[in-house]
This record gives structure tokens, C-alpha cells and sequence, in this order.
């Protein structure tokens, strides 16, 4: 099992959403976040005086799949979230040991 | 005694109460969430103590008979008892004697006493202690308010007797608070992080919802200024139109040009400046002359916004580039563009064929009201910081106003966002 974790851009959330729909993933669980990479902000301007804003607002998505979907969820995401232009953002994906569905006690793949 | 009048002064009173609040909600707006309800409580609590202290003292020290060489009312209507309906304002009489009853004209000054204490707030935000600055603001309005509006406003006042021209107080409100600001921000110093850390405006609608509270309020401000339901009130209501109006656009075009992009602040900020602009001279000039001084306020202002970083002074939110620099333009044009057509209690400026002695006076009395109220609120604040503390402690101050002064959160999100119910 894997979870792939995803910082995008907040307007590209419906596309995102959508495309993953199109691939049969049906859960996620989405935060509002701030942060910046390569960005490094951006300037605001109040009064004539400038402030250099380096975080900005982006959404954080988080989903566990089975070690078989994976692959085809990341693509889905970066085909998705990406503007080809700086701040799109980053996925990563890393292994995730147990899952338990609280409801029922499922445990592993059966759970997801 | 005229009905129509006393109708329009009394409605324009509540119209100059509504720019209080106005003013807390454009202040509100340009601090950060943490300390947005001292902000507002600022602004309310000078809405309670001042209107106190007018009517038991601060009238009778503005309009009361005057105690000598034009500085300062009596004691005569303290607690308002000898004014009543029929009392008599000294020196409100003959040509310019009063068609409303005296405590119409009582309760129109409170609103004013009122909304130029609230203006000191915003150069002074994010830090001030609010025990201290109700001590503060109490006294100021007493020691420092009253003196200035007898001199301009009481027609016994010394610079009123010169001939100084001030319609509604581009002197006595604007460069008073103004100064007053600049000299209190002085005494408890910087923000902490200032002007390093950002400190960006937490909500510009609640900026512009205010402006747009001011700009409404404003016309009773400046038409009620006639004391009548006239020509004068009427002229006086077009021009703050229209100077605002300019104010609005040369902010505007000024941002366009130097920093990119034309804000929604910058919008607010232009038609603040013209109005404070134009306040001193709404009765006193032609329409043109109006759309020229908001232009140039607009202009300057907007520029003049920018010297707290040259100069180091952390007015926060621009008490002195707006309302200090925006009076002392409408003041001064008045030396250039009042004319006698417009009012005939008022004098030719320069371009209206009245010389230079016009000019002369208004600049004596925008130099002594800068003079007076700085030093007298400077020597005010010092006196209160050095006895109870003006400014909170650095924690107190870091976690913010609302919480440690007001033990309440301007924003709870908790239920509507992340822990849920």
C-alpha cells in the first residue's frame, strides 16, 4: 500500500478530483495548506509599501492505494495539476505499513 | 429658531456619530486578525467617555464665554445647565447668529469631538494598552481638543478672530488628530518587527466597507458644517463630492504609475484624503476648485503615506500622510481658492483677487495647531507612559490586543473549520 501525497494548486483541485475519479480512486482527504518552493512567493504591494509573501496558499491531498494503482494515480495527478508554470507544486509517494477501516475492522487492501 | 434647520443638523449629527464606527472598520481592516477588536473598542470607547466628557465639560471649554485672549471657553455651561433651548453660544450673533436650537449645535460639536479622538487610533495601533489609552484619551479630548476647537471653531476663538477659515475642521479634527498620532506613535515607539516583518492589511473589505461608512457620514460632517438647511449646505455638499471623488482617482493613478497595479486600498486611502482635504474648505470654495483639491490630495497623500519608512516613525496606518498632510492642503488652499462668491463670511484667496494675508492667517493656523497639538499631546502620552504605561509588554503585544486586552478573538473559525462542530 502506498500513500501518495500531493501538493497542488488550489484552483486545480476540481481537476485533480475529476481525473482520479476517471481512474476509479474515490477517497482522499484534502487540507488547505501554505507553503513554496521554487516559487518563493510573491509581492503585495499596501500603501506603497511592498511585502514579499513567501508562503501561499495551496491544498494538500493525501490518499492510500494499493502498490498497483499507484503509479497510475500520480500520473493522473501531475496530468491534472499542472499549468507548466512555477508552483504547480510536488507529488511523492511512500509505503504505508497497516490500514485499519474503523467502521468495520477491515485491515490491508481490504480496507482502502 | 428654524425647523427646517434644526431638522438638518440634527440629522447631520447622526450622520457625523455614523463615521465612528465608520472609522473603527476602516482602521479594523488594516491590522492584522489578532488585533481587530481593539481597534474597534478604541473607536467605541471614545464613543461612550467622549460624549460624557463633552457634556459635562469639553463643550463649555470649546463654546463656552471665553476665559481669555481667545485660548479657552469657561466653566459656564459645564454639565450643559445654563444651555438648555434658549442659552446663548457667545458670539454666535447678529449676521451669524444661530437658527437652531443651542443644544442641536451642542450635540453636532460632540460628534466631532468624538470622531477626532477616534482618528489618533490608527497611528497608534497594535500596541497601545487600553487602560492607559482610556486614561489617555479622556484627558486629551479635554487638554487638547477643546482649546483647538475654541480657537478655530469659537467665533471668540483667537484664530477664528484673525480670520483663519476652517468650515469643519481641516485644523481643529484633522491635523489635531493627526498630530496628536504622530506624537503619542512617538512616545510608545514601533511595532514590534516593524517595518521589517509584513504587516498587511487582515481584511480590505472591512477596510472599504468603512471608507464607505466615512464617505456617507461625511456629508453631515461638511453640509451640516452650514448649521442650516441652505445654499451654503448645499454647495458644501457638492464639493465633498467632488473632492473626494478626485482624491479616490489620484490615489489611484499615482499607484498605477508607481507601483503597477491600482488597490482597493489605495481607492479607500484617495477618497479619505479627499475628504479631509476638502473638510477645512467645503464652504469656501466653487466646485472646481473642489475637484483640484482632492486631486491634489489624492496625489500628495499617496506619496506622503510613504515617509514613515524614511523617517522612522511607525504611524501605522497613516494618521499623519492622510489626515495631517490631506489638512494642511485644504487649509492652505484655502489661501489660493476661497472666495466671497461662494460665502460671504468667508475672504478671497490669492487666485480670487484677496492677496496673500488670507494665506498668511490659514498658514499661522495650520503652524499653531501642529505646534499645540504635538507637543501637548506629546508631553499627555509621556506623562501616562511614565506613570501607568502606555504600551502592553512584548508577550502581550506579540499574542495580540484582542486576546490580552479584551480576553476575545475577533474570528472564531474553530467551529466552521478544521475540529469541526
Amino acid at each position: 500500500m502506498k500513500l501518495i501525497t500531493a501538493v497542488i494548486k488550489p484552483f486545480k483541485l476540481e481537476d485533480v478530483k475529476e481525473g482520479l475519479k476517471a481512474i476509479g480512486i474515490h477517497g482522499m482527504t484534502v487540507t488547505e495548506a501554505q507553503g513554496f518552493g521554487r516559487q518563493r512567493g510573491h509581492t503585495e504591494v499596501y500603501r506603497g509599501a511592498e511585502y514579499n509573501v513567501d508562503l501561499l496558499p495551496k491544498i494538500r491531498l493525501e490518499m492510500v492505494v494499493t502498490d498497483e494503482e499507484a503509479p497510475a494515480v500520480v500520473d493522473s495527478i501531475v496530468r491534472s495539476a499542472t499549468t507548466s508554470k512555477i508552483g504547480d507544486g510536488k507529488v511523492w509517494v511512500s509505503s504505508v505499513e497497516h490500514v485499519v477501516r474503523i467502521r468495520t475492522g477491515e485491515v490491508g487492501p481490504e480496507a482502502i | 429658531m428654524s425647523a427646517g434647520n434644526t431638522a438638518w443638523v440634527l440629522v447631520s449629527s447622526a450622520l457625523v456619530l455614523f463615521m465612528t464606527p465608520g472609522l473603527a472598520f476602516y482602521y479594523a481592516g488594516m491590522v492584522r486578525a489578532k488585533n481587530v477588536l481593539s481597534m474597534l473598542m478604541q473607536n467605541y470607547f471614545v464613543m461612550g467617555i467622549v460624549s460624557i466628557v463633552w457634556a459635562l465639560v469639553g463643550f463649555s471649554l470649546a463654546f463656552g464665554k471665553d476665559a481669555g485672549f481667545g485660548l479657552i471657553g469657561n466653566f459656564g455651561f459645564a454639565g450643559l445647565l445654563h444651555l438648555g433651548l434658549k442659552g446663548h453660544i457667545p458670539g454666535y450673533s447678529g449676521s451669524s447668529a444661530l437658527s437652531i436650537p443651542p443644544l442641536a449645535f451642542m450635540i453636532f460639536q460632540m460628534m466631532f469631538a468624538i470622531i477626532t479622538a477616534g482618528l489618533i487610533t490608527g497611528a497608534t495601533a497594535d500596541r497601545l494598552k487600553f487602560s492607559s489609552f482610556a486614561i489617555f484619551i479622556t484627558l486629551w479630548s479635554l487638554l487638547v481638543y477643546s482649546p483647538v476647537a475654541h480657537w478655530v471653531f469659537s467665533p471668540n476663538g483667537w484664530l477664528f478672530k484673525l480670520g483663519a477659515l476652517d468650515f469643519a475642521g481641516g485644523t481643529v479634527v484633522h491635523i489635531n488628530s493627526g498630530m496628536a498620532g504622530l506624537a503619542v506613535a512617538i512616545v510608545i515607539g514601533k511595532r514590534k518587527g516593524w517595518p521589517k516583518e509584513p504587516m498587511p492589511p487582515h481584511s480590505l473589505p472591512l477596510t472599504l466597507l468603512g471608507a464607505g461608512m466615512l464617505w456617507f457620514g461625511w456629508f453631515g460632517f461638511n453640509a451640516g458644517s452650514a448649521l442650516g438647511a441652505n445654499e451654503l449646505a448645499a454647495q458644501a455638499f457638492v464639493n465633498t463630492q467632488l473632492a473626494t471623488a478626485g482624491g479616490l482617482l489620484a490615489w489611484l493613478l499615482v499607484e498605477k504609475f508607481k507601483d503597477g497595479h491600482p488597490t482597493t486600498l489605495g481607492a479607500a486611502s484617495g477618497a479619505v484624503a479627499g475628504l479631509v482635504a476638502i473638510t477645512p474648505a467645503c464652504g469656501y470654495v466653487n466646485p472646481l476648485s473642489s475637484i483640484v483639491i482632492g486631486i491634489l490630495a489624492g496625489a500628495v497623500c499617496s506619496v506622503a503615506v510613504r515617509i514613515k519608512f524614511r523617517f522612522g516613525f511607525d504611524d501605522a496606518l497613516d494618521v499623519v500622510g492622510v489626515h495631517v498632510v490631506g489638512g494642511i492642503i485644504g487649509a492652505l488652499s484655502l489661501g489660493f481658492l476661497a472666495t466671497t462668491s461662494i460665502n460671504s463670511a468667508g475672504s478671497n484667496g490669492l487666485f480670487f483677487g484677496g492677496g496673500i494675508s488670507l494665506l498668511g492667517v490659514q498658514t499661522l493656523a495650520v503652524v499653531s495647531v501642529m505646534v499645540f497639538s504635538f507637543v501637548a499631546s506629546f508631553i499627555l502620552a509621556k506623562v501616562i507612559d511614565k506613570t501607568f504605561g502606555l504600551r502592553v509588554s512584548r508577550v502581550d503585544e506579540e499574542e495580540g490586543l484582542d486576546m490580552t486586552q479584551h480576553s476575545e478573538a475577533a474570528y472564531s473559525l474553530s467551529g466552521t473549520g478544521r475540529f469541526g462542530q
